[in-house]
Formats: C-alpha cells, structure tokens, sequence
C-alpha cells in the first residue's frame, strides 16, 4: 500500500457542555481550539459594547483546568515556572509562564492556589502539549489532574459583580474578592470556584462550575438582565483593547516573555543568580539576562491612522526599513480605530515613534502607543 | 433593469451599458459589522473572478470579485464615512462600485434572484 492511500483521521471536534445551549440561543458556532464555540451571537460590535458597559457570559470550557498535588509541591513546580509560591497565598490567583529551555514561551496560564494543591487554567489551544509538558518536567510523586468535567464561565464587565451576587453565596460576600483572588462559593445549589479575573479589562469573574451543571447556571445568570451570552469575536476585540497578549499569536515559542513586556509574569525572587535563590526554570538564563540587558525587539501598540485594520502578519516600516510584525490587530469598537499590536526594533519602540504598516501594499500611518488601549477596571479594592 | 449573483455573493445590477456591484445581504450576514471597504479607484481595469475590492469587518478582511470584465467608472463614496451602510442597506446604498460591461455574455452565467436564494438556502 502506498503511503497516500493511507487515510489520516482527522481529530473530531469536540462538543463543550453548553453547546446546544448556545445555538439555541441564536450563536453562529466556528472549530475552535478542537470545539464549537460560539463565535457570535448578535454582532461582535454590540456584543462589545455590551460586555463594556453592562456584563458579558463568555464560555471559556475549552480552556484546560488543571490540578497539582503531591510532596514538595512548590518546589516541583518552580522548577517548572518562573513563580515564588512562596508569595502565593491561599486564595490568591497569579499569573505565570510556561517556558522552553530557551526561554520562548510554550504557554501563559494562572495559577491559584487551593488547599493542599495548586489549580492551573491553561489555554485551550496548548492544554494537551502543556499536560505532556508538566507531566515530563513534574516529579512522579507529583498527581496531576485534568479537571475535564469542570466547565469554565467568564462573567466581565462593569455590572458582572452586581450581577453574580445575586446569586453566589460563600462564607463572605463576593465582594471580598477583589483582582486576582478567588473563592468557593455556591450559585443554584452547585458548588462552584470564583476568581475575580478576566480577559476582558473589565472587572470580572471566571467561574469554575461542573460541568453537568454549566446550562442551569448560565440560565441563571442570563436572566439577570445586566447579562448577556457573548461570543469569541468579541473576546477577541475585547482582549485587544485591554492589550492583553493572545498565546499563538502574541505570544509563541519564538518569543520571550521579556520581548512581550511580560517582565511581571518573572516573579521577583526568581530574577536573582541562582546562588541568590533566583533562577532554576527552563530558560532562566537568557530571561534574566534580558532583564539585565534589554531585548532587540518589543511588543507595542500601535495606533493606525484612517479606518483600515492592520491585522496578524502586516509587515511594519521605519522609512524603507522593516522593524517589525503585527501579532494582533483589527478595529477598535471602543475607540472608533484601527488598533494594532506589534512586535518592533527596540529602537522603534518609544511611545510617539511614527511607524507605517504595509496592508495590501499600502502603507498605513501609525504611531507607537501606550496600552492598554481602553483602561483596565479591574476591582482592587475600595 | 436586471439582477444578477454570483457564488461569491456579490450582486449585479444591469443598466442599459454600465452595471452597479455590491455584495449579498447574505454576504454582509455572514461577515458581521463592516469597519471598512476599500475600492476600486475609477478607470480600474476588472477581469471576471478577479480582485476587486475588500471589505473589513471587525475580525478579518475579505476580498470582493468581480462579476464580470469591465472598467470601473465610481466607488461608493458614502463607504468611507460609513461603512456600516454594507450591514444596514447590503443591495442598495451600500454598494460598492459602478463598472462599464466589457462582455455581456458573461451575464448568462449568472444566478437571477430565484436561483440565488436557493443556492444560498443549499449552503
């Protein structure tokens, strides 16, 4: 038999707990990340809008929730991230790097942590290369446990906490929770795990739900009427504004995350030499020496002059020379304007620095700009 | 005055010597919120199935074909103040660009309106 008429099965797509809930609700399902997702409902522009004036329901349950337990648990898993656990505290949410021994990055992820254990959210695209990953990197001793009956909800935007605390109960108020911390908490009598984070810029909540009961709580929230189901598109354009970096496209193993401006993702202790206690994570040495350093390149904003976007690979210009790529780009809702995030020659980078990106051979006027593009109203605290 | 599609959801009006394109409400559904169209500029030569124009919505850039050879003779100026005329008014005034008719036999191989909304209802 030759080789080509050997038949290669393609993976099937995967079907996510709420999916016939959401075409029964009208959203115009695309294969995402190895599921249907809903990509839409009424329009990304409305959708948008909606998620930054009112509270958007995002269904995140391809995203990979992860579980670590075992002995020396921190120690294990420094060796593996660039994190100091030994800040982490209980109920406290933080966000970390998955790196190669190179330093580029292989993922970005939160970790939490719960008792006795650690709780990883990963990205869909990369959770099975991220578990084969930890699993080779992870001493034996060490369980890891993919938490894939669990569903994954993102509640965002201004009105998501009057919204939800009508109907999470815990042992304080939801309102305790500010940015980057989590808690148990109960909505329609299921036991569910809330972390005031998001993707959006908006102050929010990801709830981590089972997933048998996924329909009956997003039916919950839905009747609120502050909510509303909200589909990829507008995740995305959302993501952008808030010049929040997309893994496979801002971020790869092609890039550092020093590159990425994500020097915050290093915890401190960990940028020391390592006879200082630093170090010791894949690609240690050449972050560090980074920081030290400097990178070659950047990762900017970029502000596009006229209304046509400048999307994922336009080629960016100084003069005749090219000095960089766009990683992420399209129209800003919000702002009424082309948007575009780019990595650029360090010496291109400065705030103010008038660049042009080259769509469809024309160039476009743009000028270097601080992000994020629309304020994060994360909720710290009063 | 005659109606014609193509395959590639863009429709054709026929008058007399010069023709009208735009793109299918159908097509406009599919894209989502149009944020910008870029045109043809006037004296542009279109050969049939060849680029024409794009249009950008929120999340991707599509390219718009030409029905048919022809030279461009206008873009729709009211595109560039308002690009959402494509959403609102898809087969009127959001069109996109007039043309001349450089062959109208290419005309036959068009879908009138009867054979559109099926071959869209098969999709």
């Amino acid at each position: 038999m030759l080789s080509e008429d050997i038949e290669i099965e393609e993976p099937e797509t995967g079907t996510l707990p709420l999916d016939a809930w959401h075409r029964d609700k009208g959203a115009r399902m695309v294969e995402f990340a190895g599921y249907w997702m809903p990509i839409q409902y009424e329009g990304i522009v409305a959708e948008h809008e909606w998620t930054r004036s009112n509270a958007g329901l995002f269904d995140v349950s391809h995203m990979g929730q992860l579980l670590l337990s075992g002995p020396d648990l921190d120690a294990a898993v420094e060796a593996v991230l660039p994190i100091d656990l030994s800040t982490l505290k209980l109920g406290q949410q933080r966000y970390s790097l998955l790196l190669d021994e190179d330093g580029g990055v292989l993922d970005d992820l939160m970790v939490s942590r719960w008792p006795e254990c650690l709780y990883l959210v990963v990205n869909g695209a990369t959770k099975w290369d991220d578990i084969g990953h930890l699993r080779e990197y992870l001493p034996d001793e060490i369980t890891l446990n993919h938490l894939d009956e669990q569903a994954l909800l993102a509640l965002q935007g201004p009105k998501a906490a009057d919204a939800l605390a009508r109907h999470a109960t815990g042992e304080y108020p939801l309102s305790a929770l500010t940015f980057m911390k989590f808690g148990r908490f109960t909505i329609a009598g299921h036991e569910v795990t809330i972390a005031r984070a998001g993707y959006t810029g908006e102050d929010g909540f990801e709830i981590s739900l089972p997933g048998h009961a996924t329909e009956e709580i997003a039916d919950v929230l839905c009747r609120e009427p502050e909510v509303k189901p909200i589909g990829l598109g507008a995740r995305d354009s959302l993501r952008l504004e808030a010049g929040l970096p997309l893994y496979g496209h801002d971020l790869s193993p092609e890039t550092s995350p020093i590159e990425a401006g994500l020097v915050f993702g290093i915890n401190k202790r960990r940028r020391s030499p390592v006879e200082q206690g630093g170090g010791g994570y894949p690609g240690a040495t050449r972050i560090n020496r980074e920081i030290v350093e400097g990178t070659l390149r950047k990762w900017v904003g970029l502000k596009v002059e006229g209304r046509m976007p400048a999307r994922e690979g336009a080629e960016v210009f100084a003069g005749g020379e090219q000095v960089g790529v766009v990683t992420s780009g399209g129209f800003s809702p919000t702002l009424g304007a082309p948007i575009a995030m780019a990595y650029v020659a360090s010496a291109h980078a400065a705030t103010g620095t008038a660049l042009e990106i080259e769509v469809r051979s024309k160039r476009l006027a743009a000028t270097v700009v601080p992000t994020p593009f629309v304020p994060h109203r994360y909720y710290r605290g009063k | 005055m005659a109606r014609y599609f193509t395959d590639e959801h863009e429709w054709i009006d026929v008058d007399g010597d010069t023709a009208t394109v735009g793109i299918t409400d159908y097509a406009q559904g599919q894209l989502g919120d149009i944020v910008f169209v870029e045109l043809p500029s006037a004296g542009t030569s279109l050969s049939k199935g060849g680029d024409a124009a794009v249009v950008e919505s929120v999340k991707a850039a599509s390219d718009v074909y030409a029905p048919i050879d022809g030279e461009v003779t206008e873009g729709n100026a009211a595109l560039e103040d308002d690009p959402a005329l494509v959403n609102t008014a898809p087969e009127g005034d959001g069109w996109f660009f007039k043309m001349t008719i450089g062959d109208a036999s290419q005309l036959d191989g068009l879908m009138d309106e009867a054979a559109y909304k099926s071959f869209c209802d098969s999709l």
